[in-house]
């Protein structure tokens, strides 16, 4: 502070001040911006760009085979696309493969990391093995399974089953949702396991042993101690897997190639468009349907999220 | 890390209890672990010994790795995917640490006011079914005579990394004292310096973790590389797809393939995991 005995002078100086403040935070503002701005814009031009594409498209008549169109042609792709049953049934089975590959992925999981959590013979083995599925190749994966180990002629289940009595069963053809959800749980449980781990190594252990001190059962300190501690990481888990899941492509295309009780939406959007059915108004009007119906689901996921982000905060 | 003989009394387990926990977890690990072993046994086998009852004993050749590994003329060949695979997602994988190491610190050491929205805004992008963008991608990467380069799928893949990658490592970031960065802005260090002597070394294991899932997803990669890179430049996974001919007869020389494609992340997957397992605790929820 100075003391200038001119009053006017002194208003002039704390003016000048407060706009080199304000310069000086409006500046800072940017400087803070800055190193955000290119993943921004990055993000922004490859993500969005399409998407609104997308939106002139499904105003449009267009047919590649036979070639027909682009003409402008309003909602009808919409009011088409939303009563088609094969599109219903595919949304179906998205949410229904999602649910289960998330949850029995997440209660596999966690009773792998709970194994997992204690010391013995060859413990970083066992993990190593119980990790690499998750490293797979989704296309590797898928063939793997179809081929060698549920085919009823070459499978390994069919030539366990078989001495056993059982007919041999061919898996991927008479059920392929549970097919291949198999294979789905058979890559995510690991990565299930790797973030419930996670959360039971930075369990602090003075909690467990005041715990152990008041004579808590097994059994009490899981349900009462552990389990609480964990739902964040189960949260985690959930959220991260129900992303990857509902995108599942892959394993659709090579095990079932999209056959019946199989195909979920993104496939279904595939078939419809550049996979053969070269509707691309129709297509791109579903994928618009999909984006909405996805922001929908997102918005709830996200609310979970940020409470683990404010968990964060005050942790 | 480790347990000490203290958490196992904390856990109420006797010594055999322990004991016999741990072999009924070998046995799952074996279990998990079994199609793998099986498939790599399989490319060991001619495709007689391969195509029939599966079976254990055989004479093993390295036939069929021979077989995969040929260059035919108008082919992707072995040689060619690998080198494809390598250049993309190398490249995909490094620009995804450049674009979100920046973007993280913004969302977490000086947070800008609204940093929540954006870290949302990333993630929100990753719920967009990549399916539903295939066909402007693809009309668009036509018109800028991108479809069959290598720059499309590096793009690609950028963008589908990034998201988690600006995420985790807003997450690690948290952790990095304040009073450190507060140091070495007294003593005049830029924001690069700031990164990369202050933050990086400390935040070294949760950068590696996500460096090495981005890896993983775009070496997985098949859909983006099949439909906009189909042909001779393309990936690891399209040409494991070719070697899908007629189905069934080519088992033993497909699990070659197979095997072949799924060694590089397999291989850092093991030599990462516990890291992978740090990165994940530190990044996820703490």
């Amino acid at each position: 502070m100075t003391t200038n005995t001119e009053p006017q002078s002194s208003d002039r100086a704390a003016a000048e001040r407060a706009a080199a403040i304000a310069e000086f935070q409006r500046k800072d503002k940017w400087r803070r911006r800055l190193p955000l701005l290119p993943a921004l814009l990055f993000t922004i031009v490859v993500t969005q760009i399409p998407f609104l594409f997308n939106i002139w498209f499904s105003l449009q008549d267009w047919k590649i085979v036979p070639p027909r169109g682009p003409d402008f042609t309003g909602l009808e792709n919409f009011t088409e696309g939303y009563s088609n049953t094969f599109f219903l049934d595919a949304v179906g089975i998205s949410i229904g493969m999602t649910t289960a590959a998330v949850l029995l992925s997440l209660l596999v999981g966690t009773g792998l990391a709970l194994l997992l959590d204690r010391q013995f013979f060859g413990r970083g083995i066992a993990r190593t093995l119980l990790i690499t599925p998750f490293l797979i190749m989704p296309v590797v994966a898928g063939l793997l399974w179809k081929n060698q180990i549920f085919s009823a002629t070459f499978g390994v289940v069919n030539a366990v089953i078989e001495p056993l009595g059982f007919d041999a069963i061919p898996f991927v053809e008479r059920y392929p949702f549970w097919a291949i959800v198999t294979v789905l749980v058979w890559q995510w449980s690991p990565f299930m396991m790797l973030i419930i781990l996670a959360g039971l190594q930075g369990q602090p252990t003075d909690i467990l042993e005041a715990a152990r001190v008041d004579r808590a059962s097994g059994r009490g300190i899981f349900t009462q101690i552990t389990l609480p501690m964990l739902r964040p990481y189960m949260e985690l888990g959930i959220v991260l897997g129900a992303i990857y899941l509902l995108q599942v492509f892959d394993h659709i295309d090579v095990m079932t190639g999209g056959g019946p009780g199989s195909t979920n939406v993104p496939y279904f959007v595939y078939q419809r468009s550049i996979g053969g059915g070269w509707d691309f108004g129709q297509a791109a009007a579903y994928s618009i349907i999909v984006v909405i119906a996805t922001i929908i689901i997102a918005t709830i996921a996200l609310r979970v999220l940020s409470s683990l982000f404010q968990r964060q905060e005050t942790a | 890390m480790t347990l000490t003989a203290r958490d196992k009394q904390l856990r109420g387990e006797s010594r055999w209890g322990t004991a016999a926990l741990g072999i009924v977890t070998w046995l799952v690990a074996a279990l998990f672990f079994f199609p793998i072993f099986w498939m790599v046994l399989n490319s060991f086998k001619t495709e007689l010994d391969a195509n029939t009852t599966p079976k254990l004993l055989f004479e093993p050749t390295l036939d069929r790795w021979q077989a995969v590994t040929e260059t035919i003329p108008g082919l992707l060949s072995f040689s060619e995917a690998f080198y494809n695979s390598f250049l993309i997602v190398i490249v995909s994988t490094v620009l995804v640490l450049v674009l979100a190491i920046p973007a993280a610190y913004a969302l977490s050491i000086y947070p800008i006011g609204n940093w929540r929205d954006a870290l949302f805004f990333f993630i929100s992008t990753k719920f967009l079914p990549i399916v539903a963008a295939i066909l402007p991608l693809w009309i668009i990467a036509r018109e800028l005579g991108l479809l069959n380069t290598h720059l499309v799928l590096i793009i690609l893949y950028t963008a589908m990394n990034l998201p988690l990658a600006v995420w985790m490592l807003n997450s690690f970031f948290r952790e990095v004292p304040r009073e450190l960065i507060e140091a070495a802005q007294m003593d005049g260090t830029g924001l690069y310096g700031q990164i990369k002597d202050v933050m990086l070394p400390i935040v070294a294991p949760g950068v590696a973790a996500t460096a090495l899932l981005c890896f993983i997803f775009a070496w997985n990669e098949f859909f983006l590389a099949v439909q906009l890179n189909p042909v001779e430049g393309s990936t690891v996974p399209v040409w494991v797809s070719t070697n899908v001919t007629t189905r069934g007869m080519f088992m033993a020389k497909l699990s070659a393939a197979s095997t072949l494609a799924i060694l590089p992340v397999v291989i850092a997957g093991w030599v990462a995991q516990k890291r992978m397992i740090r990165g994940l605790s530190m990044g996820a929820v703490k």
